[in-house]
């Protein structure tokens, strides 16, 4: 039997979900085709311990936007994302560093490493703050198109150039040094401390094959600020239920609006048609599926190498630079379910400075060794982490008293001196290093252990389509972001593929439980007049 | 000096940031932490723990209790059946509206008020006639309001001999807790959420609060201060006597008076009784054509995000909720058809949400206004729509899983709707 769809939508992540439930809200006809037995992509929870619930890949929600929580109605559907209240930094000496909210407080903590860096630090909030005003505009609109005539097109360059003029010289000159700088080269024109740079240059690396001493990971950092406020509440929290919740509002959603969702069903290739999308073909069962548009919310190169096939795609510039497009994932994930809550020996208890994210980020200097390792196709044996406790801020994750705790690990390079391949042999090794780093802050670790789940790159790639294992489905250094993501010339969701759209991470604003990239090629579908 | 409630060994000894207000002449925490944002998520994501004590209470017992509360209240308390408590508003004999709380049936001839104001000396003056005794039990009694999506599972191991998930929305019950301690339990609350407050003897207050929160940490709850509630309650849609509207007590003009019709509780009143209540007649005629009502309102936010854009500042609201009437236009910002009372920004929802007093013909549901606004100190106007109350109502609030067949149904008569 022959169903045919105004869209089909490749990939049932956050992406995918959003952009289908956007097409159904508006009476299009639609389905989602999810290879795995469950939504969500790497927006997912799953009980992989009984009781135990781990938000398995992507763990916390800062830019998922506000206004596709409305226009979804996601709270109806179960979004509650309860806002992080801390970021705090463990030491082996002294109580460490933990960042609040709270002014006042954060000024206390600081003043005991500088307290001229006491001082500086909400200067620097308010200059990033600003500066993130100029980003958000760029997020939530299509990528600008530089080379076009278009007086829409123009219209919106010269819009954004207004903007940028509006920062006036000193952010402006701000926002330059941050577009070039590396993340500790910048933090060091701010600040002298060397235990406050460390955990605020992590936010320039998350996902990328770089070390806080390469250029351009300052502008990364800038991302972290645009999650900063929306409305009233701190924008950086965490999914009750795990990110799954986030990828099962959107499906639950797009459900309600009538589109169509089906699980156990990847798709073994796209079919073209004199250089037209118009299906897909199912794996397995080699069904074939067809429709009026495509959607594809997977990675790029897995797009187009994957499911188009290079023979059919018919710009060779495009196949060179899309071959040229980078992913090298550098991060892997350790869940962990535990007996007890294992407390951290430089400030203990459950208390609010745990209700956040924990960054293994003592020093500079450990940050970067941690990327020497990588450099040379090495895990790092003293990895940064960034760790949040779920069952803290959401007790259903674990039974009462218990808790399970996410870490998300760099580097983990994808492409280990062994060759990717090799990666399971090493699985637990990296897991290993994971735990005997945060031992030596939380002493009783080893004995709160009931049950791991190790992720490395490579797991990232196979069990999740996340190739390289890149968590953002390429890298968000700025010469792949914006009019140049994937490729220059293909930003806007339109591909060289007639009726093939991309509305994944690898299509613009980019990486992150944004859910943006979907929600805006659904627009520019309609935009356009394709559905 | 305000006084203290029997919770306040407690209460005061976890207010780290000593945010204290005046409610009723009693010291009440505004938030424990320096902000509300953990309170509110507990409530909508776990449980909150608020002292209520500070609500006005009164036993009336007697053979006449029913009969007279009937009088004083848009109810007609006489027909409630015992272990029922409801929501009404008490009106002058004008009709007038004078407060709103809950009345509840605990035993045959037992009932208990709440109320925002204190009322004795009224009841006093209407009791005549009545056989019936009266007693302000406003400091006899500890009440606790447990909120949130875990309260049941919070509170039901604690209860002997009864499983709260066999209670219904606005029932209440005599029960045995926490090793012998006499309490009544309601599944009311002041959220919107799945809640219940709990009724002790002050005596026992501490020993309460203690079990509550021993059994509830490992869930998540938190205590919880005035300043979350008020952000839930206006999520929830429920109207405040002295924000929204103003009891005919102290209103100095005609203007300020409301009916029950004209503040969106019209749906309490009950004209057909046996015998009158205060301002009947008046407020049969009123219910043909009530000139206000109050409406929920959701505030344009890319509106309000341009408006800030102009001014080059990024949009920031507080926190909590804003209690300062603005007025209310229509469509052309010409005419004002009424007044902003409550705002708020709902975290869960994001949106910025209002609760306004509109006059007809304004007020039906889809009505394009616009309300004033200031942006750095200059006044400007932001567009706003009447959208439905409550702004957010979970099926929990009202599901009963311990009666399968009937939560089911008005779960899904929720979703459905």
């Amino acid at each position: 039997m022959a169903t045919h769809y105004d869209a089909i939508i490749i990939g049932g992540g956050h992406n995918g979900l959003c952009a289908a439930a956007y097409l159904a809200k508006w009476g299009r006809k639609v389905l989602v085709l999810e290879q795995r037995h469950l939504v969500g992509g790497a927006a997912v929870s799953e009980e992989l311990y009984p009781g135990f619930t781990y938000t398995v890949c992507s763990y916390v929600v800062s830019l998922l936007r506000p206004w596709i929580i409305r226009d979804l109605e996601l709270a109806k559907h179960g979004l509650d994302i309860v806002p992080l209240e801390a970021s705090f930094t463990p030491h082996l000496d002294g109580p460490g560093l933990c960042r609040w909210p709270d002014g006042g407080m954060t000024r206390q903590e600081i003043q005991r490493f500088s307290k001229s860096d006491a001082d500086k630090y909400p200067d620097f909030g308010k200059a990033m703050g600003q500066l993130a005003r100029f980003a958000k505009e760029i997020i939530d609109n299509p990528a600008p198109n530089p080379a076009s005539f278009r007086p829409k097109d123009l219209w919106q360059m010269m819009g954004l150039g207004q903007h940028f003029r509006g920062l006036g010289d000193d952010l402006g000159a701000l926002q330059f040094k941050l577009s070039t700088m590396s993340g500790t080269d910048f933090l060091d024109e701010w600040f002298e401390s060397d235990q406050l740079k460390a955990p605020m240059s992590c936010s320039g690396i998350i996902g990328t094959m770089l070390g806080v001493s390469s250029p351009s990971t300052a502008y990364v950092m800038l991302h972290h600020y645009m999650g900063e406020i929306d409305g009233s509440s701190r924008a950086w929290g965490f999914a009750k239920g795990g990110n799954g919740s986030v990828s099962n509002a959107i499906a639950s959603a797009a459900k309600a609006y009538g589109a169509e969702i089906r699980v156990n069903a990847g798709v073994e290739k796209i079919q073209i048609s004199g250089g037209v999308a118009t299906g897909v073909v199912l794996k397995g069962s080699g069904d074939v599926l067809t429709a009026k548009q495509v959607i594809s919310s997977l990675e790029p190169k897995l797009t187009f190498f994957g499911l188009v096939g290079e023979n059919n795609l018919p710009d060779s510039d495009f196949i060179r630079r899309l071959k040229q497009y980078k992913l090298r994932g550098s991060s892997g994930k350790v869940n962990l379910s535990l007996d007890r809550f294992p407390e951290f020996a430089c400030r203990p208890g459950m208390g609010p400075h745990v209700h956040g994210d924990v960054a293994i980020a003592p020093s500079v200097a450990y940050l970067e060794k941690a990327y020497d390792d990588a450099k040379y196709g090495d895990f790092s044996e003293r990895p940064f982490i960034n760790a949040i406790f779920p069952s803290l801020l959401d007790p259903n994750m674990a039974p009462p008293g218990k808790h399970v705790m996410s870490c998300f690990v760099q580097y983990a390079p994808y492409h280990i001196k062994e060759g990717p391949e090799h990666w399971p042999e090493r699985r637990e090794a990296f897991g290993d290093a994971v735990i005997d780093t945060l031992s030596e802050y939380m002493p009783t670790l080893k004995d709160d252990i009931l049950h791991r789940q190790v992720l490395t790159p490579w797991d990232l790639e196979q069990d999740f389509g996340l190739t390289e294992g890149n968590i953002f489905h390429g890298e968000l250094a700025l010469e792949q972001l914006l009019f140049q993501r994937p490729v220059s010339g293909w930003a806007r969701y339109r591909t060289p593929i007639s009726n093939l759209w991309l509305g994944g991470s690898g299509a613009h604003p980019g990486g992150g439980v944004m859910a943006s990239p979907g929600a805006m090629c659904a627009m520019a579908m309609r935009d356009e007049g394709a559905i | 000096m305000p006084k203290t409630t029997p919770f306040h060994p407690r209460t005061s000894a976890l207010c780290t940031s000593y945010a204290w207000k005046e409610w009723a002449g009693y010291i009440a925490i505004s938030n424990y932490d320096r902000h509300s944002e953990r309170e509110y998520f507990a409530v909508r994501g776990a449980a909150g723990l608020l002292d209520v004590t500070p609500l006005f209470k009164y036993e009336i017992t007697g053979p006449d209790a029913g009969r007279f509360l009937a009088k004083l209240w848009t109810r007609d308390i006489s027909k409630i059946s015992v272990g029922t408590v409801v929501y009404a508003v008490m009106t002058d004999e004008n009709g007038e509206a004078l407060d709103d709380g809950t009345v509840s049936r605990i035993g045959k001839n037992w009932y208990r008020m709440s109320s925002s104001e204190p009322w004795l000396h009224w009841l006093h003056r209407h009791s005549r006639g009545y056989d019936v005794q009266i007693e302000d039990s406003t400091d006899r009694i500890g009440a606790l309001a447990i909120q949130g999506p875990k309260a049941r599972a919070i509170l039901n191991p604690l209860i002997d001999g009864f499983d709260l998930n066999k209670m219904r929305f606005f029932k209440k019950r005599r029960l045995k807790f926490a090793g012998g301690i006499e309490v009544q339990v309601s599944r009311t609350g002041y959220t919107g959420d799945l809640g219940y407050e709990v009724w002790c003897d002050a005596k026992d207050a501490l020993k309460v609060w203690d079990a509550i929160v021993e059994e509830g940490q490992p869930h998540g709850l938190e205590p919880m201060g005035l300043d979350a509630l008020d952000v839930c309650r206006i999520e929830a849609g429920f109207v405040l006597q002295g924000v929204d509207y103003l009891s005919a007590r102290h209103c100095l003009s005609d203007f300020q008076l409301s009916s029950p019709y004209e503040i969106g509780l019209g749906w309490t009143v009950e004209l057909e009784r046996e015998e009158p209540f205060l301002g009947h007649k008046r407020l049969i005629a009123e219910s043909a054509n009530p000139e206000w009502d109050i409406v929920g309102l959701e505030l344009d936010w890319a509106e309000l995000e341009r408006l800030h854009e102009a001014e080059n500042v990024p949009p920031h609201l507080s926190p909590t909720a804003c209690r300062i009437a603005v007025p209310l236009f229509d469509a052309s910002g010409e005419r004002q058809i009424g007044q902003v009372t409550s705002t708020v920004w709902s975290p869960l929802l994001k949106k910025y949400l209002a609760i306004a007093q509109v006059m007809k013909p304004w007020t039906s549901i889809g009505t394009e206004c616009r309300v004033e606004y200031t942006v750095d100190f200059y006044r400007a106007d932001l567009g706003c729509k009447v959208v439905k109350k409550p702004f957010f109502d979970p099926p929990r609030k009202k599901s009963t899983p311990g009666r399968a067949k009937k939560g089911a149904a008005v779960a899904k008569k929720e979703e459905a709707a």
